[in-house]
Order: structure tokens, then C-alpha cells, then sequence
């Protein structure tokens, strides 16, 4: 133990966190060695329990035969090798302890974020750094430039960088899970505390976080369907949440679509008011995801299911109503949200000002479900052709099946105890509309205002 | 009477920021909404939203009591996202000089090859007038391009921005050493390399410090807005993430110290080049 030694002790060496090796490397080396013995020393007994139930038999068979005679005996019965093997191989070394994860100060990275102050990363024995990002374009581009293991994206955002739409070249990501359903909300200036139906809307200015965002999709879904084209009609930038409740205070815009605490924020400081949530829209969307490259699934396998594991652990941890606050205490902090806690706190826990002087009870309000539904992939993509984002023939359950990795949250989701789905894919429906991810292309072509 | 002129200067300075604090402290009393809502409600929201109102710009008081929390703690650190305003600033202030100093080192010698040859100024000239007026954050999306590393570009925004004033400065000091000078370092015989180090260098030297502090304003100057742009730490950093908790008060204090360091920054190089400065 390096903190018993002296450090003023010429013979001793501190160059090790323990005190008995040279190098961090060594330590490391006999750590990993230490760990496998344990590990074969731990398959050796369960072979033997299960061959002696009574220790008393056991000790008596050692006795009689030797340990040597005894071990060589029960491997020609047992294959002792193998089972080591096999055992060692489901936890796995991890390939790198050190990690760095990219997050946007907003409530949808909250697995993403309270894992680090609640130790879920250090439970998988990972180290990881969370990095607050100042937007979504620069997230992207310290993900590809490979400064970030893994990040916190907007669930559109691998389908986009997948297919190489807004990126120089396509590269493959994947996305293994969601983090958060519904929690966005539509945000109006107070000024227009009377202008509620959307139809009289025409000439405002919104903002959304992204071009390729949950949000941008539901903002221009709900104007069309009261019948305003998001692109001749009013004006839709993109700004990142930060910024948004200061440009809605100096009047720049009238509102947005935007992820908590934004909304909230905005009825706190008396500048807005939440005209309604995007749950109302459409329950259970998906909102923001964490993602992470193909190149970092393939090449770290083991790194990547104990961060993933993690984050779906967290996640769950997040579903339950009765952990919110306490979440919500420990991600408002300066070094995460840097909220005041009680705007965290009525975003998570779903009992809120609505900025009219009413206070609304709506538990559902955001809820964390880690499950990348495929046909999640496909609606987002039908929007993305309507818009004019991507053009031409897409292979839908392809890319949705590339880039949302269902399979791998299933088993996780399943370990850290929640209710798993029996179907591997479910249909849902947006604003009353049935969508059904088999027939993207008929689906498209049923709204009338589109761009594809 | 030097003195009372110092004085008297002095006791005009603290009026006017008096005037200056009084007139913001006057401006930002927040005007009582007279709204009435539930407690419950009120309990939800800011205080001024609370009585129907828009949370009010912090006055003297409010920036006074932030500036305080920062003075008495500057150098804590707690995690990757949360660092005290000094150890901001020390970010800061080690981006641009190591920028800063990269471009000088680039600069002077290459001014000096320029201001030495009018073939290489007139070869040089149309590449130096065309990126010298780019903005520096034009750079940001190229450098993190190429360089992939957040750090690295902010230091090679700074690095571009202060190339120029420094290169330009040099090659025109050394380029305007009077002749008679070198005239009479070509009678005496002096080889080019010694003319270069003992009559040029210290002809242009106060040009070429001119050039320095004009690059060190701007750098300094820029590195905020790239901080802004590329997060993670540093005072422009701060000003962002303040920016994102609407902490008006917070902000005021950065730019605050922005300035004093941009001041101290600034007479450092003065001081310098009052060192080299000489009478003809």
C-alpha cells in the first residue's frame, strides 16, 4: 500500500499506485495476472463444490489422493481448461480503463451524466471523464476526430453521419442505445401567451437544437399537420439549447422546440411559457441516444458492453419516478447541468410551472428507456427524405438495423432488470397517425406537405 | 505640480465609476410585478417570475458578491467541467502565449528574410494581404479538420492571428533602417550576419515590439471567442458555461478580469519595449 510506505525511503519505490512495482505498466501487468488466477481459482471451486457437495468428503478425498492426483482426476472428467476459459471470457479485460464522453448540459444526457457522480462507470470498473460539448456540431466532429470513446448524440445524429449527410465523408456509427423518451417540450415567448392555436403561428421564427434532431422532425410535423409549411411558412434555425432562452429573452425568436431544462428555464426566469410537451405529440419518442463509432465496437468489444452496460444500468436506475430527485440533486451541479436544482428537479420529476401560473402534474413527463427501437431509425429516416434531408433510394431496415444495435441493449436491458420487450419491433403513432416501419415509402408519400 | 494633477485625475477617476455604478444600480432596480399567483407556483419558479416578471439584469451588489465568491477561490477544481476563474484564466493565458510565441517564432526571422530582400517582400506581399484580414475563427472548422484536437487548433487560431501584425512590423523595421547606418557597417566591413545582429536587430527592435504588442491584444482578444467555440476549459469557456446557467453576474465578472489581463498583457510589452527603444 503506497500509503503505508515512506515515501523517504531510498529502497522503496513509488512509481506504482500499490508500492511493489516499478512502472504503472507493471502493476498493471500483475494486476491483470492476479485477476486471472483469481478467476481460475474461483472456476476451480465451483467445479469442486459441485463434485463434493459435503467439504468434509472433499477434504477427505485431498487428503487421501494429494492435490496433484486430485486436480489431474477431476480434469480428465471435467474439462477444467475450457471452463476457465469460458469463464474468463464473459467479463473480459477491458481493452481501455480510461475513457472520455462527450455530453450537451442538457436533462436527456442524464444516464450519460449521473453515471460519473453516482459511480455507475466506476461499478465496470471503467474511468471515465464526462466532457461538457458546446454544441452538437462540435460533439460530432471531437466524436470522428476520435477525442471522444463515445457521446452523447441526438438520436438522428449516427443515421446522419452513417449516410455521410452533413459530414465530409460517411463513416460508420453506431448507436446501441436511447437515452431518454418524450422530455421535449414547445417553448413560446410570453408575449404570446394568447396565441396558442398553431394555425396563427405563420412568420414566427422557432429554433431547434439541430439540423438533424428529434426536434427539428416534431417541430415541422407539428406545423404541417395544422397546416404550415415549416419552410415557406415561418423560419426554423438552428441554436444551440444553451443560447436559446437568451435569444427568446432578447426577442430574436418566438419560441422553440427544445430539450429540457431549456423549457424550464425558460418559464423560470419569466420568458416563456410551455405551450405543450412533446409527449402530447407523440408518446414514448426518442430523443437523444449515445453513440459511439463502429471502429470503437469492433476494436474494444469488451470497453464498449461494460460502458454500454453502464449506461443502460443508469438508465434504468433513471426510470424509476422514486430516484429522480436525487438524480436531479446530483447532475445540477456546475460541473454537469449547471442549473438551478429546482429546474432539474421539475423536469425529472414531471410536477412543474408551465410559465401561465398554473402548475401541471404530468409524471411522464420524460422517462429513460434505453431500447433503439428500429423502427424508431425508420421514422426518423422517412422525415429526414421528407425534408429534403437525404435524397433518392434509402434501404431503410437496412441503415436502421446498422446503426440502432437493438440486439445488444435487449441483453443488457435484460441483466439490469427491465421489463424487455417480447417483439423485437413495435409500431407507434404520431399525432393520432399510425406509422408502420414496414411501409416507410407509403408513409411518406401520405402528407401532403413535404419536400421529397 | 505634477502631483496634485495625479491627484486630482485620480479623485475624478472614482467619480466616474461612482456615476457608472450609480447609473447601474439605478437602471437594474427590478420594478415589483404586481402579479399575484399561488405560493405553490411561486415556489417553482425564479423570483421574478414569481410576481409576473422577467428576471432582472444583476446589479452592483449581485456582481460584487460574485466577484467576491470568485476572489476568495480562484484556483479550486472540481472535475473536468467545474475550475475556479484563476485556473481559467491560466488556461487562457497559456494557449496564447504558447500560440503567441510560436507565431514569433515563425515571424521575426521570416520578417527579417522579407525586410532584408525586396524581391522576397514583393514575392511574399499578395499571400501576406490576403490571409492577414481573415478572421481568425474562419480558421475553427479547418483547424479541427485537420488538427483533430481542440486544443491544438484554439492554440493555432491564436498562432495565425498573431503571425501577421508581427511579420508585417518586423519586415517593415528592418526594411526601414536608415541606409547611412548600413552604409557605414559596409565601409567598416562587417559581415552580413553581424550587420544583421548588431545594427538591424537593434534598429527594428522597437518596430518589431510594436508588432508584438499589437498581436498579443488580438490574440488575446480571439482566444475568448475560440474558447467559446471549443469548450473544455478556459475563460472563454467560463463565459459560455455561465452563459448557459443565463448567470449575467458571473459573465460580468469574466469580463472584468478579461480586461485586467488584456491591461496586464499589454503593459508587459510596453515595459519591453521601452527597453529597446532609443533616441536618433
Amino acid at each position: 500500500m503506497s500509503l503505508f510506505r515512506n515515501p523517504f525511503d531510498a529502497q522503496s519505490r513509488l512509481a506504482c499506485g500499490c508500492g511493489r512495482h516499478a512502472s504503472q505498466a507493471e502493476h498493471d501487468l500483475a494486476q491483470r495476472h492476479e485477476a486471472e488466477a483469481l478467476q481460475a481459482r474461483a472456476v476451480e471451486s465451483a467445479v469442486m463444490r459441485a463434485l463434493f457437495p459435503q467439504d468434509a468428503l472433499r477434504r477427505a478425498f485431498l487428503r487421501a489422493v494429494g492435490s496433484g492426483t486430485a486436480m489431474a482426476a477431476v480434469s480428465a472428467l471435467f474439462p477444467l481448461g475450457a471452463a476457465k476459459e469460458a469463464f474468463a471470457q464473459s467479463p473480459g479485460a477491458l481493452e481501455k480503463t480510461r475513457l472520455k464522453v462527450g455530453f450537451i448540459p442538457i436533462t436527456c444526457a442524464t444516464p450519460i451524466i449521473m453515471a460519473h457522480p453516482m459511480g455507475f462507470y466506476a461499478k465496470q470498473g471503467l474511468d471515465v471523464t464526462v466532457d461538457k460539448a458546446a454544441g452538437w456540431a462540435l460533439i460530432r466532429d471531437k466524436a470522428l476526430a476520435g477525442e471522444y470513446d463515445a457521446a452523447h448524440m441526438l438520436s438522428p445524429m449516427p443515421l446522419a453521419i452513417s449516410m455521410g449527410v452533413g459530414t465530409g465523408s460517411a463513416v460508420p456509427w453506431t448507436m446501441p442505445a436511447v437515452e431518454n423518451i418524450n422530455g421535449q417540450a414547445i417553448t413560446l415567448s410570453i408575449k404570446h401567451k394568447d396565441r396558442r392555436d398553431p394555425k396563427s403561428w405563420k412568420g414566427m421564427k422557432f429554433a431547434v437544437p439541430f439540423d438533424y434532431s428529434m426536434h427539428n422532425y416534431l417541430l415541422r410535423y407539428y406545423l404541417a399537420e395544422h397546416g404550415l409549411d415549416p419552410d415557406t411558412d415561418v423560419q426554423i434555425r438552428a441554436v444551440p439549447p444553451p443560447e436559446m432562452v437568451a435569444n427568446l429573452r432578447a426577442d430574436n425568436i418566438d419560441g422553440f422546440l427544445a430539450p429540457d431544462p431549456v423549457n424550464q428555464r425558460a418559464v423560470y426566469d419569466g420568458v416563456g411559457y410551455i405551450h405543450t410537451l412533446s409527449k402530447a405529440l407523440w408518446d414514448g419518442h426518442p430523443c437523444c441516444a449515445f453513440a459511439a463509432s463502429k471502429e470503437f465496437v469492433t476494436r474494444m468489444p469488451n470497453t464498449y458492453q461494460a460502458l454500454l452496460k453502464a449506461i443502460v444500468e443508469a438508465t434504468a436506475y433513471a426510470h424509476s419516478p422514486a430516484n429522480r430527485k436525487e438524480i436531479a440533486a446530483a447532475i445540477a451541479a456546475p460541473n454537469y447541468l449547471n442549473q438551478p436544482a429546482t429546474v432539474v428537479e421539475q423536469v425529472l420529476t414531471g410536477t412543474f410551472a408551465d410559465g401561465l401560473g398554473k402548475v401541471i402534474k404530468e409524471p411522464a413527463r420524460i422517462d429513460f428507456d434505453p431500447m433503439p427501437w428500429q423502427s424508431f431509425a425508420v421514422w426518423i429516416l422517412t422525415q429526414m427524405k421528407r425534408w429534403g434531408q437525404i435524397k433518392g433510394e434509402v434501404d431503410y431496415q437496412k441503415v436502421a438495423r446498422e446503426v440502432f444495435l437493438a440486439t445488444d441493449a435487449l441483453r443488457l436491458m435484460k441483466e439490469a432488470g427491465y421489463p424487455v420487450p417480447a417483439q423485437p419491433d413495435k409500431t407507434f403513432s404520431v399525432m393520432g397517425k399510425l406509422f408502420d416501419p414496414a411501409r416507410p415509402e407509403a408513409y411518406l408519400a401520405s402528407f401532403k406537405i413535404r419536400r421529397a | 505640480m505634477p502631483v496634485a494633477q495625479r491627484w486630482r485625475s485620480a479623485i475624478l477617476s472614482l467619480i466616474i465609476l461612482a456615476v457608472l455604478l450609480g447609473a447601474w444600480q439605478a437602471a437594474t432596480r427590478s420594478e415589483e410585478g404586481t402579479a399575484v399567483v399561488d405560493p405553490a407556483y411561486a415556489a417553482l419558479v425564479g423570483k421574478a417570475a414569481a410576481s409576473g416578471g422577467k428576471t432582472p439584469f444583476p446589479g452592483p451588489g449581485e456582481v460584487g458578491a460574485e466577484l467576491w465568491r470568485h476572489l476568495e477561490d480562484p484556483f479550486y477544481d472540481r472535475g473536468p467541467n467545474d475550475k475556479g476563474l484563476g485556473l481559467q484564466l491560466a488556461y487562457s493565458i497559456s494557449r496564447v502565449l504558447a500560440g503567441f510565441l510560436c507565431a514569433a517564432l515563425v515571424a521575426i526571422p521570416l520578417g527579417f528574410m522579407i525586410g532584408m530582400s525586396p524581391t522576397l517582400y514583393q514575392a511574399f506581399d499578395p499571400f501576406i494581404q490576403v490571409l492577414k484580414p481573415i478572421s481568425p475563427l474562419a480558421w475553427m472548422p479547418l483547424a479541427l479538420y485537420t488538427i483533430k484536437d481542440a486544443n491544438s487548433s484554439a492554440m493555432f487560431v491564436i498562432f495565425i492571428c498573431s503571425v501577421w501584425p508581427m511579420l508585417i512590423n518586423t519586415a517593415f523595421g528592418v526594411g526601414a533602417v536608415r541606409q547611412d547606418w548600413l552604409n557605414v557597417a559596409r565601409t567598416l566591413e562587417v559581415p552580413r550576419l553581424r550587420t544583421a545582429r548588431q545594427v538591424i536587430l537593434p534598429a527594428a527592435a522597437p518596430t518589431i515590439m510594436t508588432g508584438m504588442r499589437i498581436s498579443v491584444g488580438i490574440a488575446w482578444l480571439v482566444i475568448v471567442a475560440a474558447e467559446m467555440l471549443i469548450g473544455g476549459t478556459g475563460i472563454g469557456y467560463f463565459v459560455w458555461n455561465e452563459w448557459n446557467n443565463l448567470s449575467i453576474a458571473n459573465i460580468i465578472c469574466a469580463i472584468l478580469f478579461i480586461g485586467l489581463i488584456g491591461m496586464a498583457l499589454d503593459l508587459l510589452l510596453a515595459r519591453a519595449a521601452r527597453l529597446v527603444s532609443y533616441r536618433e
